[in-house]
């Protein structure tokens, strides 16, 4: 349970060695570190079949602070954890070759982003994850409006406005109605609504979660994502493509799975619509990137229409597809890290946002674009990147559950994905640079920048040939 | 020893009224203002032996003089009341340690022991209506709180002050009257002025159109002190013009005073059975909540001064009390009760901040706000945890309230009204952030320096800040003494 405290820890101690920069980005190192190292000893005995549990105080009397481990979380848990020590050092190269200004409270607010991600994978019952939600929420805010422009202040607006507003209006009343009709919230196998909610209610009921749960971006919640877009690229990477994100639709199948149960909502006709909002954001939030012209905005409605995936995984209620729900939440990070660390590293190194700019930067920094690519292969589900393994989980969960219609919504999404990722790699790699004098010799971006999306790009593959060990954890949460 | 503590609830009113006319004569206001807040720690401490008292043993009887109840007038202490003392008296003592270097950079030299003085006078008006079994004595009470406040308003020194103070009297004057109308119309019927004496010969002539009349003018009356839309006109001016720490002092008393008196008189006095059954209060309590909460965050949204933004949002949160009432369930009043302690912590410690920043800029206009995150960091840091409270965001004892309320609504299945609760509350994000906003990402206009208030503002209002995320994290014991409050009110045992 030191888990929770080393990110806290960090963020005390940041702003006291703020003064001394490489001190300070060593210590965030080595939290970033200590944590991962912490939560991966933990992960045998999860493995194992062991659900430890750590009870905080009691909050109101029956409902306590409470952290319980399980497979699911402690998926995202490793995942967050990991991509921390590498967004880490890749904000360092970022940072001071963009000369931001306030560094020590990036590094703090990411530190205290981080505690709350870790609260969330690991929280007990839904109080619990509703608090650290509403923590991560505040503790990014400082981290969208960095720059404290114009431009910075109306993304907040957007990323606070939609998340703060559907956390309170939607996912507490969700909460409090399954607190008055259960008289508990601790997330149980099987699920704890069985008999208390009947009927179209459960619909209701599953709408204001998932609507609730701003943070997994579905339509027409989406639009706090894109805005976040004006964040420094680090946290757009690790928040806005890993944290943020996945705590939502985290919070999703967790709440689909151990709070409604599967087979509750397998009988419950009203329940069905959910499957048919997540296809429709996956579909247009892909034609809406296939628009965009700005490399990150592209990548965030990618990340949308990703992230509706895992909804639409969770929502086919089938155990194969529930395992490629929990594989796609890694799956999805990695990919997407390594695409938002590339587009960082062109803008520190050419300045440049736009993909209608990139014309042959493909031979001006080959380590940028090539990680670039494999990071676009692992989005659209092409072998041997992790982003196949996920998808086939999710189709053959599809097939046995005999919804075609989410198996055509795939194909086609497949498609659009492979339409709006392409072409950026085309025109970095066979077209020649538009204009040539007045470029001015930039080569790759600094080195710790390069080693991270190089070793996120490694990490999309090495998952496909490694996959033992999330598969397991996956397995775990079907109980399989 | 024993013979003090039989005599705490006639201290509890006895000590700050010598105190105060002490003020005066002491001459400085360093002086006045230690003896002060000597006085009211004391109060202080006298409430939590009170409470602790009660919570063991029940309710407390106390004969004034020695004149036994129906005739004598009778100090009656039982959790609902020793919970007010407490909170009237805790706010006052921390608020009032930190108000020396506000009062003396906002008041008029010669003034400042008089201020004192009134502080005290006021806080002995607050805690005898708790404090007091007896209808008349309330009022009696009424008056010494609201003519000592309208001195402290008047204080400031700014002109319309005075024009906000004198609005607030005539007010205060048709409030009172109406409460000591009702509280004569009681006595005629019945023939006591003693509240539990009351409350046992009112059934019996409950159906007179005399109870009726008694129970409208108290209730208009009553309204109008705790100022429940649409009788809150006479807040926001006072709010603003008041002395900043002054304006804390209030916010955390004054109307928290008023709903114990609509709480006393509805429950203990005519019976839930006659409020609510005979007469069906809810439908007059709960649009006027509904429209309280609505409107007096929407006009907050667009307030361009702080400080009138945050009374303002006082009227709107009186709202959530009356909601609570208009229950009439124990879940509800819990919520009531619990809202009147944690919003008397949330608005004490932001009117603390506000006296914070009056300190040092002068001014308390959004427009001033701009870039003070970067100059007052700590008072800043301060305003947002309070507005995170105001919120309701969890682990503030906002978020505590805003549970047990939608609860109680849930409970009764009030589905609409719940939605509008948790609508209502995405009001106060947009007013709370229209300030983080402009602390904080808005430059400085000038190049200002830092400016941090001194310490000994900041100190007791991070207090109240603590306090607040104290009680939203082991809300067991606030939560444990609102129950027993709401059950006793119903007469419901657990």
């Amino acid at each position: 349970m030191a888990a929770l405290l080393i990110p806290l820890a960090g963020a005390v101690l940041l702003p006291l060695v703020g003064r001394w920069p490489n001190v300070r980005e060593a210590l965030t190192l080595l939290c970033a570190s200590l944590l991962f190292f912490c939560v991966a000893t933990l992960t045998p005995a999860v493995l194992a079949g062991a659900r430890p549990e750590w009870v905080l105080w009691e909050f109101f009397p029956g409902l306590q602070l409470a952290f319980r481990l399980e497979p699911l979380g402690m998926i995202f848990a490793l995942v967050a954890s990991f991509l921390w020590i590498i967004t880490s050092i890749y904000a360092i190269g970022y940072m001071r070759g963009n000369q931001e200004l306030k560094q020590t409270r990036f590094y703090v607010c990411f530190a205290l982003a981080l505690a709350a991600t870790i609260g969330i994978a690991f929280a007990g019952n839904l109080l619990t994850l509703f608090i650290f939600y509403e923590a991560l929420t505040l503790s990014t805010y400082p981290l969208v409006a960095h720059k404290e422009n114009a431009e910075a202040r109306a993304g907040g607006h957007t990323y606070l406005g939609v998340l703060l507003s559907t956390s309170i209006a939607f996912l507490l009343l969700a909460i409090l109605w399954t607190w008055s009709a259960t008289r508990t919230l601790d997330f149980r196998v099987g699920g704890i609504l069985a008999g208390s909610v009947h009927g179209p209610m459960i619909g209701l009921l599953l709408a204001l979660y998932v609507f609730g749960v701003g943070k997994a971006a579905l339509m027409p919640f989406h639009r706090w994502l894109p805005a976040a877009m004006v964040a420094p690229t680090p946290v757009s990477a690790l928040l806005h493509a890993v944290a943020v994100v996945k705590a939502g639709v985290f919070t999703v199948v967790k709440v689909v799975v151990y709070i409604f149960g599967v087979d509750l909502l397998k009988g419950e006709p009203s329940a069905d619509w959910l499957l048919y909002v997540a296809a429709a954001t996956i579909l247009i939030a892909s034609m809406v990137a296939l628009r965009q012209d700005n490399l990150k905005r592209r990548l965030a409605y990618s990340t949308v229409s990703q992230l509706a995936y895992i909804t639409l995984a969770t929502a086919i209620l089938a155990p194969l597809s529930l395992v490629g729900a929990a594989l796609h939440i890694a799956a999805h990070a990695f990919g997407k890290i390594t695409l938002f660390f590339a587009a960082g590293s062109i803008y520190t190194a050419a300045h440049k946002t736009k993909v209608s700019e990139l014309d042959g930067i493909g031979q001006r920094m080959p380590w940028t674009m090539g990680a670039f690519a494999i990071g676009s292969l692992s989005m659209i589900g092409v072998p041997p990147t992790v982003g196949f393994v996920s998808k086939w989980y999710i189709l053959q969960g599809a097939l046995s559950a005999g919804q075609l219609f989410a198996v055509l919504v795939i194909f086609a999404s497949t498609l659009l994905s492979a339409a709006y990722y392409l072409p950026v790699i085309y025109v970095a790699f066979f077209r020649k640079p538009a204009t040539r004098g007045d470029q001015s010799g930039h080569g790759e971006a600094p080195w710790p920048m390069v080693l991270a999306l190089v070793l996120t790009a490694a990490g999309t593959m090495l998952l496909f040939s490694l996959l033992g060990l999330p598969l397991d954890l996956a397995k775990g949460l079907v109980g399989a | 020893m024993m013979l003090l503590t039989a005599h705490l609830p006639i201290l509890q009113v006895i000590l700050p009224l010598i105190a105060a006319p002490l003020c005066v004569l002491l001459r400085g206001p360093r002086l006045a203002w230690g003896l002060s807040v000597l006085a009211s720690w004391g109060c202080f401490a006298i409430a939590i032996a009170l409470l602790r008292q009660v919570l063991a043993e029940g309710s407390v009887s106390y004969a004034l003089g020695g004149w036994a109840a129906p005739w004598g007038i009778e100090y009656r202490v039982d959790v609902v009341n020793a919970f007010v003392l407490l909170i009237v008296s805790g706010i006052s003592s921390v608020v009032l340690s930190g108000a020396r270097a506000g009062i003396e950079a906002e008041v008029a030299k010669d003034r400042i022991e008089l201020l004192y003085t009134c502080w005290l006078l006021c806080l002995a008006g607050f805690l005898g209506i708790a404090v007091t079994g007896d209808t008349f004595n309330v009022f009696v009470f009424l008056e010494i709180s609201a003519i000592s406040s309208y001195a402290l308003i008047a204080l400031s020194g700014r002109r319309r002050a005075l024009i906000a103070s004198f609005r607030y009297l005539i007010m205060g004057t048709v409030g009172a009257t109406f409460i000591v109308i009702g509280v004569g119309l009681l006595y005629m019927v019945t023939g006591t002025l003693n509240m539990a004496d009351i409350g046992a010969r009112l059934p019996a002539v409950a159906e007179s159109r005399t109870v009726a009349a008694a129970f409208a003018f108290l209730t208009v009356g009553i309204g109008l002190k705790m100022a429940l839309f649409p009788l809150h006109l006479w807040l926001p001016n006072a709010y603003t013009y008041a002395p900043a720490p002054v304006t804390a002092f209030f916010a955390g008393t004054a109307t928290k005073v008023a709903v114990y008196l609509l709480l006393r008189f509805t429950f203990t006095i005519f019976g839930a059975d006659y409020a609510f059954a005979t007469v069906a209060m809810e439908w007059i309590l709960l649009p006027l909540a509904v429209l309280g909460i609505f409107s007096a965050s929407l006009v907050a949204i667009f307030q361009l001064d702080v400080k009138r933004l945050l009374a303002w949002s006082s009227i709107a949160q009186i709202g959530y009390m009356v909601l609570g009432i208009s229950l009439v369930s124990v879940t509800g009043l819990t919520a009531s009760t619990l809202h009147l302690f944690n919003h008397a912590l949330i608005k004490s410690a932001l009117f603390m901040t506000m006296a914070c920043v009056f300190y040092r800029i002068g001014s308390t206009q959004l427009a001033d706000f701009a870039g003070l995150g970067r100059r007052m960091p700590w008072t800043m840091a301060a305003f947002v945890v309070g507005g995170l409270s105001l919120i309701g965001i969890p682990l503030t004892v906002g978020f505590v309230s805003k549970w047990y309320l939608i609860l109680a609504l849930l409970e009764r299945g009030w589905w609409p009204l719940s939605v509008f609760v948790v609508l209502s509350s995405l009001l106060a994000v947009m007013y709370v952030w229209r300030v983080v906003e402009m602390a904080y990402l808005q430059p400085a206009t000038s190049n200002a320096k830092p400016c941090e208030a001194p310490a000994s503002i900041l100190i007791p209002t991070w207090a109240l800040v603590l306090a607040n995320l104290y009680f939203g994290i082991d809300s067991s014991l606030t939560v444990g003494i609102a129950q027993r409050a709401a059950e006793s009110l119903l007469g419901v045992s657990s």
